[in-house]
């Protein structure tokens, strides 16, 4: 089933959460919105779901006006942050709960609610626990719980709010990839939020960035993190430095020094510009932008240096083992691949096609 | 308590707080003139009616009828106040309206008003020319001097003990759950019935508990508006007054026994209640 | 940090409809419960009020001109002067020991301060007649060195004392238990006496707490009924405190005069609850967590 959003606005009295909001998810899609604190993904999930009611705009389950549903009727599968399991109610009644609601023409008998049960409970391997209640269950466990709970009604779209939020850092890990298995297994379509990038990087086939209420980009995980198309997304995903610049006469000048782009601008006055640390290329103080190597630390596999360009502007660079580093060093500075951005957010120049064969290249 | 005094210090752990000997001490001492040894008169007094002289007086046909009537209109009076002390929690709690603040202090007032206040104040309002009595009597219900006026005053001292048991739990309600309810398909009423009030029961069977053990000893608030007739609306906290000024002590040793042991066994629900509760849903 | 995020629409939730309940269904049970209360909390108390003044605010003073109500206002006030301060120091000491120490059979302890919540009123009067009574276990020995605690003040403040005498000690044993002991080992540590370490770090920390419950105590002190009841042998002028004179003045049909007095009663509860309420408000955050009464 797909989701079409149109128009998608909200507001909390003077406050705008969403901003006239359009996304299309597709059937099967599995699609993460990732944004930090405040960005209104959390709202546009709720919206999609029904329990936040939008100001403006309208949102379609395929042919269907979902917008117009109320909640109970609009067939989602909702998992919450904190589980929302029902204290008083066993694992099996949990799950159970929203066939067994259901207006009694439309109720499965009782053996039917208990066969659907225990096939979830199957799916999200959890078998044998079924009469457990969920003070008795861990973290993980309540989560898988939640997720079979959804998936009972057999819901038209799978939504999921920071699912693995509230887990420690190892369940987190198995869980993401046992929600990749069971995607895989069932097909439903799935929206999941989290503020969290490695997650939905991970995760998800597409990628929703969102920034106060604005959709920044929308993209598979690498179209993200190789071609950010805003300011705010390449600061937001990956590590990077930013340089103020200004672009003049074809070239871009960090303040008198000329940045060595290796290809001409177009555009004129001051911009951003932003490279990843794996991609400076280090070399003489004489090639490049000269600076000085104020401390280099251990990063994962390789050495990561913070060096001074002068006038209060440092950047980040990953140096390979080749390059003997030291703090106090004076080195030069050339960006392989970079973005910059016109005062106006417009990117004006693309990123180079060459490749770096940079490793490590998704910390 | 010399023993205790030992003991304590013993296993204080490696504080260097002073004062714990001083402070034990005068706990104790003053615990056991104040309580332990009142009550202990009481239990001496009582060990000498024997089993027998108990049976004899629990079963005298006047003592029955008090007991009967305490603890039969205390169990009405607190399911009432139980159905209502929900109402008002949920009320309080979910909905915002003007003066919700006033109306939240006001619930606690039965504990303030001192219960001879609040006896004369339904006696006077359920009388047949009271304000509440003057409209009832048409339809030819009398409230004061009858056993429905006994409930009437232990519906007011019980009042607070369900809302104030419900309201903090009904606070803590995790908006969550209900929305998770929503998303499953349940309708509002399906909600509030099996997702919201389930987990309450517990605090509900508290306050119930503590209102009815409330209402049973209850003395103030009732005398006035009970009317008092031997064997209709007569309780037994009256009764053991009675006996006392006829001198019999033993007679009101032996209804006082009776109405302690049911107590402590409410105080012994109570905590059964919550030690089951937190065992099952992790929470009391 | 995703926490704004669900706190906006937590604030917005109420109001969006997807999860409440529609207008009507919130009108009816609003009404309805204002409707219970109305009928059982604020009637009563008007009426207190209304047939206290129903000949006019003249013949409610004149009430007070009464000698035997002047003198049952005085032991009322005797008693409690005697009862709240002694349940304080109690408390203090209880508190201080339960929660700053470990010892074995503590919870037993905690529960036997509980217990005379537990006991009827009448029963805690009648206890402390079976003790001091004519025929009680002590009765012959006082009668031989011509000493009266039943029916006297004495017995008045024992049972005052009996019925109140949970108050202070259980609203300050969670508040220090949540306190823990670091503020005062800090003291203890900076070389301060133990004293001192109480006067200048723990009174501080626990003085609501312990306002609260002194108010709450006092409340019930001055308007306990039951148990002094038992104790006071009604003697006109002497043993009978304002909640005892209003039931004689009431028996007797004197009703302005036994609304008058109860309308004082009210007062102080009314008093009372405002107080409580603001401390709840102001300094809820050095109360104890939970409390029921």
């Amino acid at each position: 089933m797909e989701i079409q959003i149109r128009d998608l606005a909200k507001d909390y009295g003077t406050v705008p959460a969403l901003h006239s909001v359009d996304l299309d998810v597709k059937s099967g899609e599995l699609l993460a919105l990732l944004g930090p604190s405040g960005s209104g993904k959390t709202t546009l999930l709720r919206s999609i779901a029904g329990l936040e009611q939008a100001s403006r705009g309208k949102i379609f389950f395929g042919e269907e006006e979902a917008s117009a549903t109320p909640v109970r009727e609009r067939g989602v599968g909702f998992v919450f942050q904190h589980y929302a399991l029902f204290k008083h109610m066993t694992v099996a009644e949990n799950i159970g709960f929203g066939l067994s609601v259901r207006p009694r023409a439309k109720r499965p008998p009782k053996a039917a609610i208990r066969e659907r049960v225990l096939s979830l409970l199957d799916l999200v391997r959890l078998k044998g626990l079924e009469d457990r209640y969920p003070a008795q269950l861990s973290g993980g466990q309540r989560q898988r719980v939640a997720l079979a709970r959804a998936l009972a009604v057999d819901p038209k779209v799978l939504l999921l709010d920071e699912p693995f939020g509230a887990l420690d850092a190892k369940v987190r890990k198995e869980l993401r990839k046992w929600l990749r298995e069971i995607h895989e297994e069932t097909h439903y379509t799935t929206v999941f939020v989290t503020h969290d990038q490695e997650e939905a990087l991970e995760l998800a086939d597409r990628v929703v960035v969102l920034d106060k209420g604005r959709i920044e980009q929308v993209g598979t995980p690498d179209e993200v993190y190789d071609a950010p198309a805003t300011p705010f997304v390449f600061a937001f995903i990956g590590d990077s430095s930013e340089l103020p610049v200004t672009v003049d006469q074809g070239r871009v000048w960090l303040y008198d020094r000329a940045v060595p782009l290796g290809l001409d601008v177009v555009g004129h006055g001051p911009a951003r510009l932003f490279v990843r640390p794996q991609h400076w290329e280090v070399g003489a103080p004489a090639n490049g932008l000269a600076g000085v190597v104020r401390s280099v630390l251990r990063h994962g596999p390789g050495r990561r240096a913070e060096v001074e360009l002068g006038a209060g502007v440092s950047v980040t660079v990953d140096v390979s083992d080749d390059h003997a580093v030291r703090t106090g060093d004076r080195i030069g500075l050339k960006p392989s691949r970079w973005r910059l951005f016109l005062a106006d957010g417009q990117a004006v120049a693309p990123i180079p096609a060459r490749r770096p064969a940079a490793s490590g290249f998704r910390a | 308590m010399a023993q205790a005094l030992v003991l304590g210090r013993r296993t204080s752990g490696p504080g260097v707080l002073p004062g714990f000997g001083l402070s034990i001490g005068f706990t104790l001492v003053y615990l056991s003139l104040i309580v332990l040894i009142p009550l202990g008169a009481l239990a001496l007094k009582a060990a000498g009616l024997g089993v027998d002289g108990l049976l004899k007086i629990a079963f005298d046909a006047r003592v029955l009828a008090a007991l009967k009537i305490s603890f039969g209109v205390a169990f009405a009076a607190a399911l009432i106040n139980a159905i209502f002390g929900v109402l008002v929690a949920w009320v309080l709690v979910r909905y915002d309206f003007p003066g919700r603040a006033l109306v939240d202090a006001a619930v606690d007032l039965p504990f303030a008003l001192p219960t001879a206040v609040a006896g004369i104040a339904l006696a006077a309002l359920y009388a047949g020319n009271g304000w509440v009595g003057a409209l009832l009597e048409p339809y030819g219900i009398k409230v004061a001097y009858t056993p429905l006026g006994i409930m009437v005053a232990l519906v007011f001292v019980g009042l607070p003990f369900v809302v104030r048991t419900v309201q903090p739990l009904m606070q803590e309600l995790d908006r969550e759950i209900e929305e998770a309810s929503a998303t499953l398909g349940a309708s509002r009423l399906q909600t509030i019935t099996r997702v919201l009030l389930p987990p309450l029961l517990p605090a509900v069977l508290t306050g119930f508990a503590l209102a009815f053990a409330r209402g049973v000893g209850e003395y103030g608030s009732v005398i006035f508006i009970a009317g008092n007739m031997p064997y209709v609306s007569e309780i037994a906290p009256l009764l053991i007054v009675i006996k006392l000024e006829e001198f019999d002590y033993r007679g009101a040793t032996g209804i006082a026994l009776i109405m302690l042991l049911v107590s402590f066994a409410m105080l012994l629900v109570i905590n059964l209640i919550q030690a089951w509760s937190r065992k099952r849903y992790g929470h009391v | 940090m995703a926490m704004s995020d669900t706190d906006d629409w937590r604030a917005a939730a109420a109001t969006a409809g997807a999860t409440g309940e529609g207008f009507a269904a919130r009108a009816v049970l609003i009404a309805l419960a204002l409707g219970f209360l109305a009928l059982f909390l604020v009637l009563p108390l008007v009426a207190v009020f209304a047939e206290a003044f129903r000949n006019g605010v003249g013949a409610w003073w004149a009430a007070f001109q009464d000698p035997d109500g002047l003198a049952a206002i005085r032991l009322t006030l005797i008693v409690t002067a005697i009862a709240v301060p002694a349940n304080l120091v109690f408390g203090i000491a209880a508190a201080w020991a339960i929660t700053k120490f470990r010892f074995p059979g503590k919870s037993l302890l905690i529960t036997l301060i509980d217990l005379p919540f537990s006991v009827s009123p009448v029963v805690s009067g009648l206890v402390w007649v079976l003790l001091f009574g004519a025929q009680g276990l002590l009765g012959p020995f006082l009668k031989a060195n011509g000493l009266q605690i039943i029916f006297a003040v004495p017995g008045l403040v024992l049972a005052t004392i009996f019925v109140t005498f949970p108050f202070v000690a259980r609203e300050l044993i969670p508040l220090m238990e949540e306190q823990g002991t670091a503020d005062e080992e800090a003291a203890m540590t900076l070389g301060a006496s133990g004293l001192t370490t109480f006067v200048r770090v723990t009174l501080p920390n626990i003085k609501w707490g312990l306002l609260y419950g002194v108010l709450l105590c006092n409340a019930r002190a001055m308007g306990e009924f039951g148990a002094v009841s038992v104790v006071s042998g009604h003697v006109r002028g002497l043993t009978n405190t304002m909640p005892l004179h209003v039931e004689i003045l009431y028996n007797e049909y004197e009703f302005v005069a036994a609304f008058a007095m109860a309308s004082l009663l009210a007062a102080l509860a009314l008093v009372t609850l405002v107080l409580k309420t603001f401390l709840e408000w102001r300094y809820g955050g050095h109360l104890a967590g939970g409390r029921g009464h």
